[in-house]
């Protein structure tokens, strides 16, 4: 493929990623603000050679995902806040079968039916597993339309590589603006070997794909194993942006469109000579353990959220008391405003 | 000396978890026959449920996947068109088929799927212990309706082949039943003739199978076999429905 620069929307360049990562299976079911996404699928994944399916429900897009990943496929499905809700019972059901899929959450209000304004409510139910059982995704939070492009490729890679779910998790905002996006992916439509999909047993012993462990001690073995691939992933997978965290005495904490907004406030403060950095977590499960180790006693942090404070919790552990943590979050449609965040920040220094 | 009965390549040489009675060893063997008649072993990928036929991969010699409740038809709707050159087929209950999996069994069959549906109707719940079903008879006693099912506070036994037969999406849809041997052989032929629709790119195959659940019915196996045969079939009449 050429090296071009296109110029799409966050829904969009997830969309176009997938098909670059040669995504060959995509369902999916309308809701705002994401609809580009499936647009984009239904208008695209034919002239790629792909199934697209309009589902019935968000359960059925989720089980068709199931199906066609178990039959070897790169698939997706993509949806917002309610109907991620609706897809958990899939997710767990995918987690548990070792099947690599990505989910796309396009964050919007809660509870509830709440509104179509972004937000980042569904936080805890991203990093958390979201569906009975204990299990994890990878949940990679991308901070421009470029990353949400990158990122979409990584994640189609990485579900294979450890057969898991990944989900892209951004909100409205950067579902629906614009930006300049350079392709920069190859098609790879090979994707790994995958001796474990269902394919007719010709040649080999039937595969069989589930969840379910009957015989005693059977699921807590397997348990065991999906915790084994978690700790792989935590240790290898963990990604994040770092700017100015040297003699920092505020550090930002924020993820996706509200550390854009983070960021500008950063490079205001820091014109005026504050001494202020940003920790822009990009994985959010895996959390980013690593820039939160600065031996500084006199640094605080601060966690800005479009929601009541969900990642919070995770910088309050990697932080473990060594040193105060401050939050500013607004949800339902509010958005912390660079001057709200820097009219905190002069209330901590 | 030719053998000229023996078990089937398609089903392991192994005992079944099932009560003794129960017709899902037979749906499982008439799968596994016709299965083996077609040549198309190292081909089919089966979708088991979620009830009493959850473990039917330990049973069946080829590839399978299980599915959530209710969600057979959306799992083999991504494997069969991942996978068109395969024989994809799915095995359910009544109340995976016609309560939690209504929705995606409808919009499966209006969309036309090139599948093979095997729906087990015993007219109650059997794994978790003897619920009414979509599909249990008016005044039948069940665990969630004592006095047996009354029309005004449980609805109709549901007869969604007959509701799935309006669809133009729909190929083929018979019932068939388990109650005799003349019964069984012509629920293999209504199977065979679903996997050959599929062979042969005809769109979507249902098959109605009448079984019986002789420890929820609260009846011996073979009273089992004559409540099927003289009850069940007045609420769910056998024979070719599209």
């Amino acid at each position: 493929m050429q090296r071009k620069r296109i110029l799409i929307s966050g829904n969009e360049a997830i969309a176009q990623g997938a098909i670059c990562a040669g995504c060959n299976f995509y369902a999916g079911y309308p809701i705002t603000p994401q609809n580009e996404i499936i647009a984009y699928m239904s208008k695209y994944m034919d002239k790629s050679g792909g199934v697209f399916i309009q589902a019935e429900s968000e359960i059925a897009a989720i089980n068709m995902v199931y199906g066609a990943s178990a039959a070897g496929a790169r698939s997706m499905t993509s949806s917002s806040s309610p109907g991620i809700s609706l897809k958990q019972e899939g997710i767990s059901y995918i987690a548990g079968s070792r099947l690599p899929a990505v989910i796309v959450n396009i964050m919007r209000g809660g509870p509830g039916l709440g509104n179509i304004a972004p937000a980042q409510s569904d936080y805890f139910q991203a990093t958390r597993g979201g569906g009975h059982g204990d299990y994890r995704l990878i949940v990679f939070a991308p901070g421009s339309v470029q990353e949400a492009y990158d990122l979409t490729q990584t994640g189609f890679r990485l579900a294979d590589k450890y057969r898991i779910p990944v989900m892209i998790l951004g909100d409205g905002i950067l579902g629906q603006m614009m930006e300049p996006v350079k392709l920069t992916a190859k098609k790879n439509k090979a994707g790994l070997r995958k001796p474990w999909a269902l394919s007719g047993c010709r040649g080999r012993k039937p595969n069989i794909v589930k969840s379910f462990f009957l015989r005693e001690g059977a699921l807590e073995e397997f348990n065991i194993s999906l915790q084994k691939n978690y700790q792989l992933i935590s240790k290898k997978e963990a990604r994040y942006e770092g700017l100015n965290l040297l003699n920092a005495k505020v550090i930002l904490v924020a993820y996706g469109t509200m550390a854009r907004i983070a960021k500008s406030a950063v490079s205001q403060l820091r014109d005026a000579e504050k001494k202020i950095g940003l920790i822009r977590p990009i994985s959010l499960w895996p959390f980013p353990q690593e820039p939160f180790k600065i031996k500084n006693k006199k640094l605080k942090y601060l966690v800005v959220e479009m929601s009541y404070g969900q990642m919070l919790e995770d910088v309050q552990l990697a932080v473990s008391g060594r040193n105060p943590v401050e939050f500013l979050g607004r949800s339902g449609g509010g958005v912390p405003g660079e001057e709200e965040i820097i009219n905190k920040i002069k209330k901590i220094l | 000396m030719e053998k000229i009965f023996t078990k089937p390549e398609s089903l392991y040489d192994v005992p079944t978890h099932y009560c003794p009675g129960c017709g899902h060893g037979i749906a499982h063997r008439l799968i596994a026959e016709v299965v083996d008649e077609l040549g198309i072993r190292e081909k089919t990928i089966g979708v088991a449920p979620v009830g009493c036929a959850v473990v039917a991969y330990d049973y069946w010699n080829f590839d399978c996947s299980e599915a959530a409740h209710g969600r057979a038809l959306a799992v083999a709707t991504g494997i069969k068109r991942v996978r068109p050159e395969n024989v994809v087929f799915t095995y359910q209950g009544d109340g995976d088929l016609a309560a939690i999996g209504t929705n995606e069994t409808i919009h499966a069959a209006n969309r036309g799927e090139n599948l093979t549906v095997i729906f087990i109707n015993n007219a109650v719940y059997g794994m978790t212990g003897g619920q009414m079903a979509p599909t249990t008879l008016l005044g039948q006693k069940t665990s969630t309706s004592l006095e047996g099912r009354v029309k005004e506070k449980h609805g109709y036994p549901l007869k969604i082949s007959e509701m799935l037969a309006i669809l133009p999406g729909v190929y083929y849809i018979e019932r068939v039943s388990l109650d005799s041997a003349s019964e069984v052989l012509k629920a293999k032929r209504a199977i065979r003739q679903a996997f050959n629709n599929q062979i042969n790119n005809l769109g979507f195959s249902l098959v109605e199978v009448l079984s019986p659940c002789p420890t929820y019915f609260g009846k011996t196996p073979k009273e089992a076999l004559e409540w099927v045969k003289l009850v069940m079939q007045k609420e769910f009449p056998l024979g070719k429905i599209k």
